[in-house]
């Protein structure tokens, strides 16, 4: 899978392409971009100028079914507070018209290792637990792109451990990802290519190359020390 | 670094004001010493040449907002945003002054300032309407939602003003009131008709001045407000 | 179009599910119900005024305050966790989102009605019962006017700081053609007037309802996209 892509606005002159498979991590500080160009690509925004192509078709904001193949993680959950793990799941696995609900909810539950939860309200969940339902939410259908908007926010050792346990298993399903955060530990690890935002704009994009100490000094030669 | 204009800028058509404010001086000279007076109302009817064509021109602003707010949503132009609002805010000014001067001209003639009149009813509604537009784009701050938000009232007012008309038509109609208020009494003279139709002529022109001064004042500001943030960004 | 029923019961089931385990929209809306008709019945003097005078504006006036209370728990309940944008991710149809919110409000508000209704005869000693399929369907046709507006301004109120505010007034002008038409039609039915006599005011009541479904499911996909 090929995907391009050309910006203007808050974000601009973004002009990139993946294949299936790779791992885009998006470096950049807050007010960067960094999100509005995720939701740019996730069809949230109109971009200005430029268009996001999914195999080479075209993304139209309108067409529903081009929906279905990405899932979105963020710092904010989109799940409901007072509606159980499983209620939660079952919800958004109807509204993807997926044929068994309530198996695709147990399969998703277990991956993410929550299947004794499922009968627990979303709002007594940890920050941790959350993070892995959000998960659970997202691949619930199975995409092919997965879109990562500082999904380590707030979270303590451990659920980070947990998190990148299942990016990388996302990268063994030949999943797409691109991951954006300010943190330049986080993304590393698992990206094939790199880009560094800075207003807006690209300063760097393309595959891994060195180490993280070297992408350090980049990173901090660009956003200004 | 370009320079920024430390004095606002000057905005062409000030004098237009001055000039549609001299025609409508003009019309009333004309109703005050050169029409007749209505035999059953007095003096108090003069004031319709100022009630009437305010009506027309809150009416025309209330059309513009419409037309402008379906333009909106097809073409996303911002300046059809601005042009309502500009119409918006100079409509609920002329339905301000109808409101104002119904009760003025009422008060002598039916004895009380406020008798639910179909007319004066329905024209208070669309002030509602007109005000709910304005504080509702004050409430919305990022430029492309407001503009939305605006249309989407814009589009949603239009059945409803007509709704609003028809329903305190119906009311009116099963439960009559006492005193019909008829501007011209049996027959409406020709002299009163030309001074009537003068006046509406004349407030359709400060309409359209007001609202291509106001509209220019936004298109300015936006202007200034997109250099700055241009700058900022480069 | 039966994508679209289909997706929208999705989403009022959802709905109806959270209202049923916090209740809160639910209940405030009774205790409103149960104040005015409180306030109204101390307020009045009983011999000057006939309780079956003034019972139809009561009620109307009810129906709308209660509605007007409900109306912003639809949206502002996808504003936490950013659920809307969860919505706005899935392949679910604007209009199947707007609907499914409408027939959320309109069951709740409906059950505010159904219960408060009862309450009405009996504190207001009006008898409902002979015109009570009349009663219940001009309530019904008003109802879903109310809601369909109402569903779609609250989408765009809930996004500013004084969401309820600014819901009560941009509904304001939209109240006037069902609640006046609905209070009039009530008024006559209580006094024993046939339903035929109100011709008039039914065809405004469907009229409302058909224009602003119709025109509020077109344009309701506005008020989301960015």
């Amino acid at each position: 899978m090929a995907r391009r892509f050309g910006h203007v606005r808050a974000v601009r002159g973004i002009d990139f392409a993946l294949q299936r498979g790779d791992a885009l991590a998006i470096f950049g500080p807050n007010g960067a971009g960094k999100t509005t160009l995720l939701r740019i690509l996730a069809g949230l925004i109109a971009a200005d100028a430029g268009e996001v192509r999914l195999s080479g078709e075209l993304l139209r904001r309108g067409d529903e079914s081009q929906r279905r193949r990405f899932g979105v993680i963020s710092h904010a959950s989109m799940l409901y507070d007072g509606l159980t793990a499983a209620e939660n799941l079952e919800f958004y696995g109807r509204l993807y018209g997926l044929p068994n609900v309530a198996a695709a909810s147990r399969r998703a539950l277990e991956r993410v290792g929550l299947e004794a939860r499922a009968d627990s309200p979303a709002g007594t969940m940890s920050r941790g637990m959350l993070q892995r339902l959000t998960i659970a939410r997202a691949l619930l259908h199975e995409p092919d792109l997965v879109l990562l908007d500082e999904p380590f926010t707030g979270l303590d050792q451990a659920a980070a451990a947990a998190l990148r346990e299942q990016l990388m298993r996302l990268r063994s399903e030949r999943r797409t990802v691109v991951l954006v955060t300010h943190n330049l530990d986080e993304g590393l690890e698992l990206a094939t290519h790199v880009a560094i935002q800075v207003a807006g704009r690209f300063v760097e994009c393309g595959p891994r190359h060195g180490d993280a100490a070297s992408y350090r000094v980049r990173y901090a030669e660009a956003t200004g020390g | 670094m370009s320079e920024h204009q430390t004095s606002p800028a000057k905005l062409p058509g000030g004098q237009w004001i001055g000039v549609a404010l001299l025609l409508i001086a003009g019309v009333y000279v004309r109703a005050l010493a050169f029409t007749p007076t209505e035999a059953a109302q007095g003096l108090a009817q003069k004031i319709f040449y100022l009630h009437a064509p305010s009506a027309w021109s809150a009416f025309v602003a209330f059309c513009v907002v419409t037309v402008c707010s379906i333009g909106y949503l097809f073409l996303k132009d911002m300046r059809l945003d601005m042009f309502a609002a500009s119409s918006a805010e100079v409509g609920v000014v002329f339905t301000s002054a109808v409101l104002i001067s119904g009760p003025i001209w009422g008060k002598p003639i039916w004895g009380a300032w406020w008798t639910w009149d179909a007319r004066l009813t329905s024209t208070l509604f669309l002030w509602f309407i007109f005000f709910g537009y304005l504080v509702l784009r004050s409430a919305v701050r990022e430029p492309g939602q407001r503009a939305r938000y605006s249309a989407v009232l814009g589009i949603l007012g239009a059945p409803l003003v007509a709704f609003i008309h028809v329903s305190v038509k119906l009311f009116r109609t099963t439960h009559p009131q006492p005193v019909v208020l008829k501007p011209e009494g049996p027959t409406l003279p020709s002299q009163m008709l030309t001074t009537l139709l003068l006046s509406f002529a004349a407030f359709t022109f400060f309409y359209v001045v007001l609202v291509t001064r106001r509209y220019a004042l936004m298109r300015a500001e936006d202007a200034r407000a997109r250099l700055a943030e241009g700058d900022d960004a480069a | 179009m039966g994508d679209v029923m289909r997706q929208a019961l999705v989403v009022a089931r959802k709905d109806l599910l959270l209202e049923l385990r916090s209740r809160t929209a639910f209940l405030s809306m009774l205790a409103f119900t149960a104040l005015v008709l409180a306030i109204f019945n101390f307020a009045r003097d009983p011999t000057a005024i006939g309780a079956t005078d003034l019972a139809p504006s009561t009620l109307w006036i009810t129906f709308s305050f209660a509605g007007l209370l409900g109306l912003n728990r639809a949206f502002a309940l996808e504003r936490e966790n950013r659920a809307l944008d969860g919505l706005l991710l899935a392949p679910l149809s604007r209009t199947a989102l707007y609907v499914g919110k409408a027939l959320a409000n309109l069951v709740f508000l409906g059950t505010v009605e159904a219960i408060a209704l009862p309450a009405f005869a009996l504190f207001f000693n009006v008898p409902i019962l002979p015109v009570l399929p009349a009663l219940a369907g001009v309530i019904a046709l008003a109802t879903i006017g109310f809601v369909s507006v109402g569903t779609l301004l609250s989408a765009m109120a809930v996004t500013t700081r004084f969401a309820e505010l600014i819901l009560a007034l941009l509904m304001l002008p939209f109240l006037l053609p069902p609640v006046s038409a609905a209070a009039q039609i009530t008024s006559r039915l209580f006094a024993g007037r046939p339903l035929a006599e109100q011709v008039g005011w039914l065809k405004l009541l469907v009229g409302f309802d058909i224009v602003f479904v119709v025109l509020c499911m077109l344009i309701f996909e506005w008020t989301l996209e960015e």
